[in-house]
């Protein structure tokens, strides 16, 4: 079970949240310009990375917010989590290649 | 007779304590201490079980939870049977039952064993390769056959009695593994003030020291004897307050973010458990930092007929002599290809039993300590030598070795040599399962011939023979060092400096893979795995066969796939598959290590969450009610809804046509109240509903309601459920009850996630607001008298109308509604007040003829009048167009969500499924729910496609025929056509209809 550590309540064991899929992905702005592949892409096309993933969790049991993490998918270890509209710590993403020391 | 067998003193046991016990329904005595597989081996047996595919006699391998031959069944009543425990890991109490396995109609007469005269046919595979023809044989035939053919234990057939209990806890060092290892590095990090938590799988302490002997071992730690470091160890911890101890306690499990499953068994061992107390116990423990002292198993060697009874791994035959003080046997022979098993050949030829010979696989003989000591007693040795094979068909009866020169050519003649115990050991194994769990990275040593811990992914470390250490001196030093590098990790100040990492290990030694054989040997089976009876030449077989990849010859062969989850196999199986290939062995690469370590009881995963706790339940405030009114079941998600009200006599048929009947006839009162009920409120609320739901909400007055469409901004419906407009500022939604929480949470995602500038809160009241749903001719007449502050007439409550009053003296949101096509109204009251205005209602419903129905009347009248239910006629699949509910789309809005989606061409096609109605041609018959239909009628050579499929179908009291709803391909465009439903009983013909069965002008909704 993992440790998560919600941006508002601090860390809380994952049976609070649920997971959220991909994070950064706007909802188009003006949908009617979109062509049917752009709003395929929308829709379906997720990153599957080995590695950092930038996703959403949300604390259903906790404060019903939603937040940003990102997580290792090789060892599940998150590198951040961050509140709804910042972007990912710059520091974090740097430091989240290579082996744990 | 026995007596030979056992030692008169020394080791672990007390034989002051005989216990009796049962095997194969004959009477032994042990003593407690005893394990099942030690007591058996003491009263001289050595036949423990049939192999899983050959039938082939096997007796005991190991003395630990690497054993996998000696699988017995034990008993302790006729609900309390465990199949496939590992004797050797059964503690002995007085009056154990236990019996052999997968073999008929005995152990030593066992029919199945003609399997192995069948062994040319039935290699690795070759249940990929036979019984393909015919196709049918396969179901009627081959499969049950098979299945009653193969497999160890029969499983139990009654619910398991006991109970089983849980616990989190939490520490700064979790130690798996009381070894020397584990024991200094436990007392290393208490004595810096961490707080501990050591477990072991066994029931007492000490690990490898246990396998020593109590008379005559010179075993040394940090200066004094090895017994007495153990007991002072043993009690310091005991005693000291920020230590757990948990015996009998495996660690099976290793999770992410240092979270560790134990399994700790806590009444087997009793000879009467008390039933009121908990059988195990499962332990989740979120530790800061983890030492793993799991030690290493001995590896067995591969030689041509290696699996007979009386063939043991040499430590095993210590440890039973050692430990249990019984002699595995009397005419000894040893092969090795290490040192450490000479230990085992002094300590037997001690306690009496006569060493023909040791036999060591190695060129050149070793100077070693224990080489010396042996060629002291005066011990034969032979040295380059492999085995060809044994002999004995319910016992080893001998062994033949030769020595091999350097290019494997014989260099002498084959001998025979006759004995009664052959011990073999082809090195240590690390247990590196938790590590690799922990998804740590494993790297190839290859001086050791081991995998070992490399780069850690968690905070954990690996000390002892687990990472490579293996003399007992070094062992206590790594696992002191690891244990004050764990406390100062999880913070705690380390008074001295930490002491140096011991030297690694000096002496190389063992052997992988099978044993060379000269050219020309004759070919006997040698056993890779024993459990699942892989010999080395089924994994040769798999290589040559082009498999590459250590999963696919894993899956292949099931090398590794039985219970002991190849722990004396799949180093060796890998040396054989990479020596095959010619690539290194890191290069083949280890399979996936998976929890559990060990096989855990289901019933220690369950914990408490059985029977009634399972699943939390749901009830309405009018439960009891309906209850104490002979209403029946169904599950809704967690809820309880009433499906019927049978009146004494009645089935469900007969009760639901007569509730049908009654509120098309006079009024019903039923229970909405667990559909979802949302809040939205805010300056932006209707902005907010206009961009969720399709319909256009701005022109929605105040005191109106409106059939409301969800859809996923794929297009697709995703929920659908009356909306009333409350205020300017304020929506009432109301959802299915299986949607409630999704609803919710997809309305958040936007609020929270898309939309945060727009000024709009949701609250859930799903649990606030009793709903009593009063539908029929009478519903205003029941009603009228009851409300306050509301004039309900027809005149001034119009159809789709909400408002707030009070009824019976209590709140009241009263919304005119109806899911029926009848007059209806839905009376919204806090849920404390619900059932009293049930009751009040119903009462005052008598003289109207009111009839309480459930929710299979509810699907009827709906499907009646065609009103979709989502999750049954709408999948998310179903597109508003496909449900026929175009009109409730606000064409002007700019955007909504699913708006996008809609116009993709796809959905316009004509040839997308719509909904229709079926009339069947025989008006009784009803059609099965998700029954497809077929354009014409099936004949036996030509399948028809389908082109749809029944979503409600019901038999309709009001209409005295069968109706059903379904979704065909150009469904609109087929209306009076003739198909064919596809039914267990044949194709029965259907005339595509309107979904809209009764009252198509909808005068009925004004009663």
């Amino acid at each position: 079970m993992l440790l998560i550590e919600c941006p508002y309540c601090g860390v809380r064991p994952e049976l609070e949240f649920v997971y959220g899929g991909q994070a950064h992905i706007a909802r188009p702005a003006n949908p009617a310009a979109c062509s049917d592949e752009q709003w395929a892409d929308f829709l379906y096309w997720r990153e599957n990375n080995k590695g950092v993933h930038a996703e959403r969790w949300r604390h259903t049991h906790g404060c019903a917010r939603f937040f940003n993490a990102l997580r290792d998918t090789t060892t599940d270890h998150f590198i951040a989590t961050y509140r709804v509209g910042e972007r990912p710590p710059a520091a974090a993403l740097e430091g989240a290649s290579g082996s744990r020391s | 007779m026995s007596r030979v067998f056992r030692t008169a003193s020394g080791g672990h046991i007390d034989r002051r304590r005989p216990l009796h016990f049962r095997f194969d329904d004959r009477e032994y005595t042990g003593f407690a201490g005893d394990t099942l597989a030690s007591a058996l081996l003491a009263n001289g047996v050595h036949l423990f079980g049939r192999s899983f595919k050959y039938h082939r006699p096997r007796g005991l391998l190991g003395a630990g939870p690497e054993e996998p031959n000696a699988l017995v069944a034990v008993c302790r009543d006729s609900a309390r049977v465990t199949p496939n425990v590992r004797a050797t890991q059964v503690e002995l109490y007085d009056g154990l039952e236990a019996y052999s396995q997968n073999r008929w109609p005995s152990l030593a007469l066992d029919f199945g064993a003609v399997s192995g005269l069948l062994a040319p046919f039935i290699p690795a595979g070759f249940y990929y390769k036979t019984f393909m023809w015919p196709r049918d044989a396969w179901r009627r035939l081959y499969e049950p056959k098979i299945r009653a053919a193969a497999g160890l234990g029969r499983a139990p057939e009654q619910a398991d009695p006991d109970t089983y209990a849980n616990r989190f806890a939490h520490c700064d060092v979790l130690v798996v593994g009381a070894g020397p290892t584990g024991l200094a590095a436990a007392a290393a990090a208490s004595a810096c003030g961490a707080r501990v938590i050591l477990c072991d799988e066994q029931p007492a302490l000490g690990g490898s020291l246990l396998s020593e002997s109590t008379t005559h071992s010179d075993a040394m730690i940090n200066g004094e004897p090895a017994d007495r470091w153990l007991a002072s160890t043993v009690r310091m911890l005991a005693a000291h307050p920020r230590v757990r101890v948990l015996t009998r306690t495996t660690g099976f499990g290793y999770f992410p973010h240092n979270l560790l499953g134990l399994n700790q068994r806590l009444s087997d061992h009793l000879a009467r458990p008390d039933h009121n107390q908990p059988r195990e116990r499962q332990w989740q423990v979120r530790a800061k930092e983890v030492v793993l002292a799991t030690g290493a198993l001995e590896r067995p060697l591969v030689f041509p007929g290696n699996d007979r009874p009386g063939i043991l791994l040499a430590g095993a035959a210590r440890t039973y002599l050692n430990r249990y003080g019984a002699l595995a046997g009397s005419r000894v022979v040893v092969v090795t290809a290490c040192d450490a098993a000479y230990q085992a050949a002094l300590d037997l030829h001690r306690a009496g039993a006569s060493i023909k010979a040791i036999v060591d696989v190695r060129v050149g003989s070793s100077d070693g300590e224990l080489p010396e000591a042996a060629r002291r007693a005066g011990l034969s040795i032979e040295t380059q030598c492999t085995v060809l094979g044994t002999s004995g068909r319910l016992r080893v009866r001998a062994v033949r070795i030769q020595k091999l020169d350097a290019s494997g050519e014989p260099a002498g003649p084959a001998r025979r040599i006759r004995c009664d115990l052959l011990l073999m050991s082809g090195g240590l194994t690390p247990s590196v399962h938790l590590f690799s769990q922990s998804r740590g990275k494993l790297s190839w040593d290859e001086r050791l011939g081991a995998f070992l811990p490399a780069q850690a992914a968690e905070r954990v470390r690996s000390a002892g023979a687990c990472r490579g250490v293996f003399s007992l001196d070094s062992a206590v030093q790594d696992g002191a060092h690891a244990g004050l590098a764990a406390a100062q990790s999880a913070g705690l100040s380390v008074a001295a400096s930490l002491p140096e990492l011991p030297p690694p290990e000096s002496s190389a030694s063992g052997v992988l893979g099978a044993l060379a054989q000269p050219p020309g040997a004759r070919a006997g089976k040698a056993f890779v795995d024993w459990q699942n009876d892989v010999t080395s030449r089924d994994l040769t077989l798999a290589a040559r066969e082009g498999f590459r990849s250590i999963e696919h010859v894993k899956r292949y062969t099931t090398t590794g796939m039985a219970t002991d989850q190849g722990k004396t196999s799949n180093i060796n199986a890998l040396a054989i598959v990479a020596r095959e290939l010619d690539k290194p062995m890191p290069q083949v690469g280890l399979t996936t290590f998976r929890m559990p370590y060990t096989p855990v009881s289901f019933g220690s995963f369950a914990g408490f969450a059985r029977g009634e706790l399972f699943d939390p339940v749901r009830t309405t405030p009018m439960h009891d009610w309906a209850a104490r009114n002979g209403a029946v079941f169904e599950d809704v998600g967690l809820w309880k809804r009433a499906r019927y009200f049978p009146r004494p006599g009645e089935g469900m048929h007969a009760a639901v046509a007569r509730e049908c009947l009654a509120v098309r006839q006079h009024c019903g009162i039923f229970d909405g109240s667990t559909l979802g009920k949302i809040e939205v409120v805010g300056k932006d609320a209707a902005t907010f509903m206009n961009r969720m739901y399709v319909n256009a909400w701005t022109n929605l007055a105040v005191g109106r309601c409106r059939y409301g469409i969800l859809l996923r901004d794929d297009g697709f419906i995703y929920d659908d459920g009356v909306v009333a407009r409350k205020a300017d500022d304020r929506f009432h939604v109301t959802t299915t009850t299986g949607g409630a929480a999704g609803v919710l949470a997809l309305m958040e995602d936007y609020r929270q996630t898309e939309w945060s500038d727009l000024n709009v809160w949701l609250t859930s009241t799903t649990e606030q607001w009793a709903v009593i749903a009063v539908q029929g001719p009478s519903a205003r007449r029941v009603l009228e008298p009851l409300v306050e502050d509301i004039d309900i007439s027809a005149a001034a409550m119009p159809h789709m109308s909400v408002a707030r009053g009070r009824i019976c003296g209590v709140p009241m949101l009263l919304m005119r509604v109806s899911f029926t096509g009848e007059l209806g109204f839905e009376v919204n009251v806090p849920a404390d007040f619900g059932l009293a205005v049930w009751q009040a209602i119903h009462t005052a419903g008598q003289e109207h003829g009111i009839t309480p129905y459930g929710t299979e009347t509810m699907h009827v009248l709906r499907a009646e009048k065609g009103y979709i239910i989502v999750g049954q006629d709408a999948d998310g699949t179903v597109t508003p167009d496909d449900a026929g509910l175009w009109w409730a789309i606000g064409r002007s809005k700019p955007d909504f969500v699913g708006k996008r989606a809609l116009q993709r061409p796809a959905f316009a096609s004509p040839y997308r499924k719509q909904l229709v109605g079926l009339a069947t041609r025989d008006p009784q018959c009803v059609l099965e729910e998700g029954a497809q239909i077929v354009p014409a009628r099936q004949r036996t050579a030509v399948r028809e496609v389908p082109i749809g499929h029944v979503t409600s179908s019901y038999h309709s009291a009001i209409l005295g025929r069968s109706i059903a709803l379904a979704l065909l391909v150009s469904g609109r465009s087929r209306l009076g056509e003739t198909l064919y439903v596809s039914m267990p009983d044949g194709d029965i013909p259907v005339q595509v209809v309107s979904p809209v069965f009764y009252d198509a002008q909808g005068s009925r909704l004004n009663g």
